[in-house]
C-alpha cells in the first residue's frame, strides 16, 4: 500500500517537450510510472519518444487517456494557469514540481482547486514517489526501496539524504512525499501525517521540517491527538539568521517566529523523536520498529 | 526583495494614496537643500535602511533649520544600523499629528492568503502591540480572486475610527494598499503610521513593502529598485550567478545542492563543534561555471579556514561539480583546504577526475563533516 499515488495512477505530463519534462518524463517512464499523456500546446498529435501521445490542453488529455494524475514542469510564471488548467479538467492529484512560483499566484490557485476538490503537492518540490510502483517528480529512483517507512519533507535533496540513510540500513518506505519549500502550499505535513495514519502499511513515519512558519507546530499537535504511529522529525536550519530567505521561498523566521528551536520543542511536546542529524533517522526508526514487534508479542 | 522607505512612499503615491512631500539625500549639503526645497518650519531626517527600529537606533531625528538638517543628517548618514550602513536619508515635513494607526497586508501562510491587520494603536512595533495586546489588533482575510471588498474595507475601517468621514477615507486608502500591494508583488505591504491631521486627513506617514522575489522577473519596474549598494557584494555576485548565498560568521565555508541540505549542513558543522561560514545552495542544476563562482565566493571570505562540498546527485550531477571543482583549481590558488562529499549520479565519474588532480572524496556526509571542522581548527591536512 502507499498513498497519493499507486498502481492506478494514470500519469498526464504538464510541459512534456521541455528540458525538464522531457528528462524528468524518460526517468518516470523508466521506473515503471504509467505515463499516458502529455500536454504541450501547438505539439497536440505528435508522440514523446515515439510512444506517449500530446495534446495541446489537459482536457483533451484527459478525454482521450483518462489521466488522473498531472504533474508540472512549466516556467514558474506558467504554473499557475498550468494547476488552474489541471483542476479544471478534472485532475483531482495535481503535483507541481516548478520553483520560483509568485507566492501571490498561489493565493489564487489555492481556493480554486479546493472548490473542485483537487489535492495540489507543491509548487517548489520534488514530488512523490511509492518504490517499487511510480513516481511522479524528479525523486532519484535508485535511492528508494519499499518497505514500512512514510517519508514527508519540504525539502528535495535533505530528503534524499534521510531516505538514502534508510534504504542503506535495509529500511524501505511506504510513500516519499516532497510538499515543497515555499510559503504557500497545496499539501501540508497533516494532510501527509493523515494519509500514512490511514495506509495500513505504513508503521513509523519521517517528518522533514525546516525553518519558517508553524506548519510543522501545527503538524506536532495532530501527531499527539490524532496519531498512533510512532512519528520520528528533524528540523533544518538551527543555525540559521533570523530575517533571511535560506534558499527556500518559506524558509525564513519572521521576528521571533519560525524558529528551529520551537520546532523542535513543539516536536518533543507531542512524543515526536528528534533527530538531532539526519544520520539519527536509522536508529530512532529501528527502535520505534522493535517497539512494535514487542507490543505485539 | 527589500526596498526603501522613499520607494515604498513613491508605490503607495502611485496608488493614490495620500503621502507628504519628501527629497532623498545622500550627503548633508544635499539635506540642507531639500529642507529649503520643502520650504516647512520642521522636517524629520529619517535613515533610509532595510531594518526596523531606526528610531531606537538614532537613525530618525527632527530638525528645524536647514542648518540643523545638514548637521542631523551629517550624524546619520555613515551610521550603522543592525549592521547596515546608512547612505541615503529621507527629508519630510514633520506632520502635526492627531492620531495614529497601524494598516498593513500581508501573504498569510496559515489562511493562504492576503490578511489585512489593522489596528488603532499604530506607531509603534506592530509586533509588540501583537505581543502585548492582541486585542487591538483587527484582521480581514481576503480572497485574492476577488481583492479586498468594499464592505470588508469598511469594516476594518470602523476598527480605526469613530467618525465616518474618517472611516470613509481610510476604507478607500485600504482599497488603495491593497492595489498597490498586487501591484508591486509584494508579500508586505503597511503602513505605520497611518496619521489623521488636525484637518482631518488620512495620511501615511511611514510605508515598508517588501516584494516576493518571484514577482521580479515580470516586473522590471520593481526590479530597477532594488538598491545593490546596501546588499554584500558577495551575496550580488551570486545572485547573478544564480547562486543563493548567506554570509554567517563561522570559519567552515559550505558549498551544497539543495537549500534543506544546505541548511543541514551548516547544523551538522555545528554539532561537530565547528562554526559554517556561510549557506549556499548552488540549486537543483549542476553546471560547472556555478561551482566556479560558488568557490570564489567562498575562498573571498578571509575567515574562511576549509571549504566544505557536500552534493546529493540527482538532477545535480557529482561529475559537473567535480568538474568544476578542477576548472576552479585551474582558474585561480585556492588557497584553503577542501574536504568534498559527493554521492548520487555520476559519483563513480566524479571520483575519477577528482583522482586526476590528486583529490578525493567521501561519500559519507558525517564523515566529511567531521573531517572539515577538524581541518577548520588546524588539525590534519585534507
Amino acid at each position: 500500500m502507499s498513498i497519493f499515488i499507486d498502481k492506478s495512477t494514470r500519469l498526464v505530463v504538464q510541459g512534456i517537450t521541455g528540458r525538464d519534462g522531457s528528462f524528468h518524463t524518460k526517468q518516470m517512464v523508466a521506473y515503471g510510472t504509467p505515463v499516458v499523456a502529455g500536454v504541450t500546446p501547438g505539439k497536440g498529435g505528435q508522440k514523446f519518444e515515439g510512444t506517449t501521445p500530446i495534446f495541446n490542453t489537459v482536457a483533451e488529455a484527459v478525454a482521450a487517456t483518462r489521466a488522473n494524475t498531472a504533474v508540472i514542469y512549466v516556467p514558474a510564471k506558467f504554473a499557475a494557469d498550468a494547476i488552474f488548467e489541471a483542476a479544471d479538467a478534472g485532475v483531482k492529484l495535481i503535483v507541481c514540481i516548478s520553483e520560483g512560483v509568485p507566492v501571490l499566484d498561489m493565493t489564487r490557485v489555492y481556493p480554486f482547486i479546493a472548490e473542485r476538490g483537487a489535492r495540489l503537492i507543491g509548487p517548489n518540490c520534488p514530488g512523490v514517489i511509492t518504490p517499487g510502483v511510480a513516481k511522479v517528480g524528479i525523486i532519484p529512483g535508485q535511492i528508494c526501496v519499499p518497505g514500512p517507512i512514510g517519508v514527508v519533507s519540504r525539502s528535495g535533496t535533505l530528503t534524499y539524504e534521510v531516505v538514502y540513510q534508510l534504504t542503506r540500513a535495509g529500511l524501505g518506505q511506504t510513500t516519499c512525499v516532497g510538499i515543497g519549500g515555499d510559503p504557500i502550499i497545496g499539501t501540508t505535513f497533516i494532510d501527509c501525517l493523515a494519509a500514512f495514519e490511514a495506509d495500513p502499511a505504513t508503521r513509523a513515519v519521517v517528518m522533514i521540517g525546516e525553518i519558517g512558519g508553524t506548519d510543522e507546530q501545527q503538524a506536532a499537535e495532530f501527531v499527539k491527538a490524532k496519531m498512533k504511529k510512532p512519528v520520528v522529525g528533524f528540523i533544518a536550519g538551527q543555525t540559521a539568521p533570523p530575517g533571511r530567505r535560506m534558499g527556500h521561498a518559506g524558509a525564513i523566521i519572521s521576528g521571533s517566529s519560525g524558529t528551529a528551536a520551537e520546532k523542535i520543542a513543539a516536536f518533543e511536546r507531542a512524543g515526536i523523536a528528534v533527530m538531532k542529524r539526519p544520520a539519527d533517522v536509522v536508529p530512532l526508526i529501528s527502535s520505534c520498529l522493535k517497539q512494535q514487534v514487542k507490543r505485539k508479542r | 526583495m527589500n526596498i526603501h522607505e522613499y520607494q515604498a512612499r513613491e508605490l503607495l503615491a502611485r496608488a493614490g494614496i495620500a503621502v507628504p512631500p519628501g527629497v532623498v539625500a545622500t550627503t548633508p549639503a544635499e539635506a540642507r537643500r531639500a529642507m529649503e526645497r520643502l520650504g516647512v518650519p520642521k522636517v524629520v531626517v529619517k535613515a533610509q535602511v532595510h531594518a526596523g527600529g531606526r528610531g531606537k537606533a538614532g537613525g530618525v531625528k527632527l530638525a528645524e533649520s536647514p542648518e540643523q538638517a545638514e548637521r542631523v543628517a551629517g550624524q546619520i548618514l555613515g551610521m550603522k544600523i543592525k549592521g547596515l550602513t546608512v547612505t541615503k536619508v529621507l527629508i519630510a515635513p514633520a506632520s502635526e499629528i492627531a492620531s495614529e494607526a497601524y494598516v498593513g497586508v500581508i501573504v498569510d501562510r496559515a489562511t493562504r492568503s492576503p490578511v489585512f491587520m489593522v489596528s488603532p494603536a499604530g506607531g509603534i512595533d506592530i509586533e509588540e502591540v501583537a505581543a502585548k495586546t492582541p486585542e487591538k489588533i483587527f484582521k480581514q482575510p481576503v480572497d485574492a480572486r476577488y481583492g479586498l471588498l468594499p464592505h470588508q474595507a469598511m469594516a476594518l475601517a470602523f476598527r480605526l475610527y469613530a467618525d465616518v468621514a474618517l472611516v470613509r477615507q481610510a476604507a478607500e486608502l485600504l482599497q488603495k494598499l491593497y492595489r498597490a500591494f498586487v501591484e508591486a508583488g509584494a508579500s508586505l505591504a503597511e503602513i505605520n503610521p497611518l496619521v489623521v491631521t488636525p484637518k482631518g486627513e488620512v495620511v501615511a506617514l511611514d510605508a515598508k513593502i517588501v516584494v516576493d522575489d518571484n514577482e521580479l522577473e515580470r516586473r522590471p519596474a520593481i526590479e530597477a529598485l532594488r538598491d545593490v549598494a546596501v546588499e554584500d557584494p558577495a551575496e550580488v555576485l551570486a545572485r547573478e550567478a544564480n547562486l543563493t548565498y548567506i554570509k554567517l560568521d563561522g570559519n567552515v565555508g559550505c558549498c551544497v545542492n539543495g537549500a534543506g541540505l544546505a541548511m543541514a549542513t551548516m547544523d551538522l558543522v555545528k554539532y561537530y563543534g565547528g562554526e559554517p561560514a556561510n549557506f549556499l545552495d548552488i540549486g537543483g542544476s549542476s553546471n560547472p561555471e556555478k561551482v566556479v563562482t560558488a568557490l570564489k565566493i567562498i575562498t573571498a571570505d578571509p575567515k574562511v579556514k576549509a571549504i566544505l562540498f557536500n552534493i546529493f546527485g540527482g538532477i545535480t550531477r557529482c561529475d559537473d561539480v567535480a568538474n568544476g571543482i578542477v576548472a576552479a583549481t585551474r582558474q585561480f590558488k585556492v588557497d584553503r583546504p577542501i574536504v568534498i562529499r559527493l554521492t548520487g549520479t555520476n559519483e563513480q565519474e566524479a571520483l575519477k577526475i577528482l583522482a586526476g588532480v590528486g583529490m578525493h572524496a567521501l561519500t559519507d556526509m558525517d564523515a566529511a563533516v567531521e573531517q572539515a571542522v577538524k581541518v577548520a581548527k588546524g588539525g590534519a591536512a585534507a
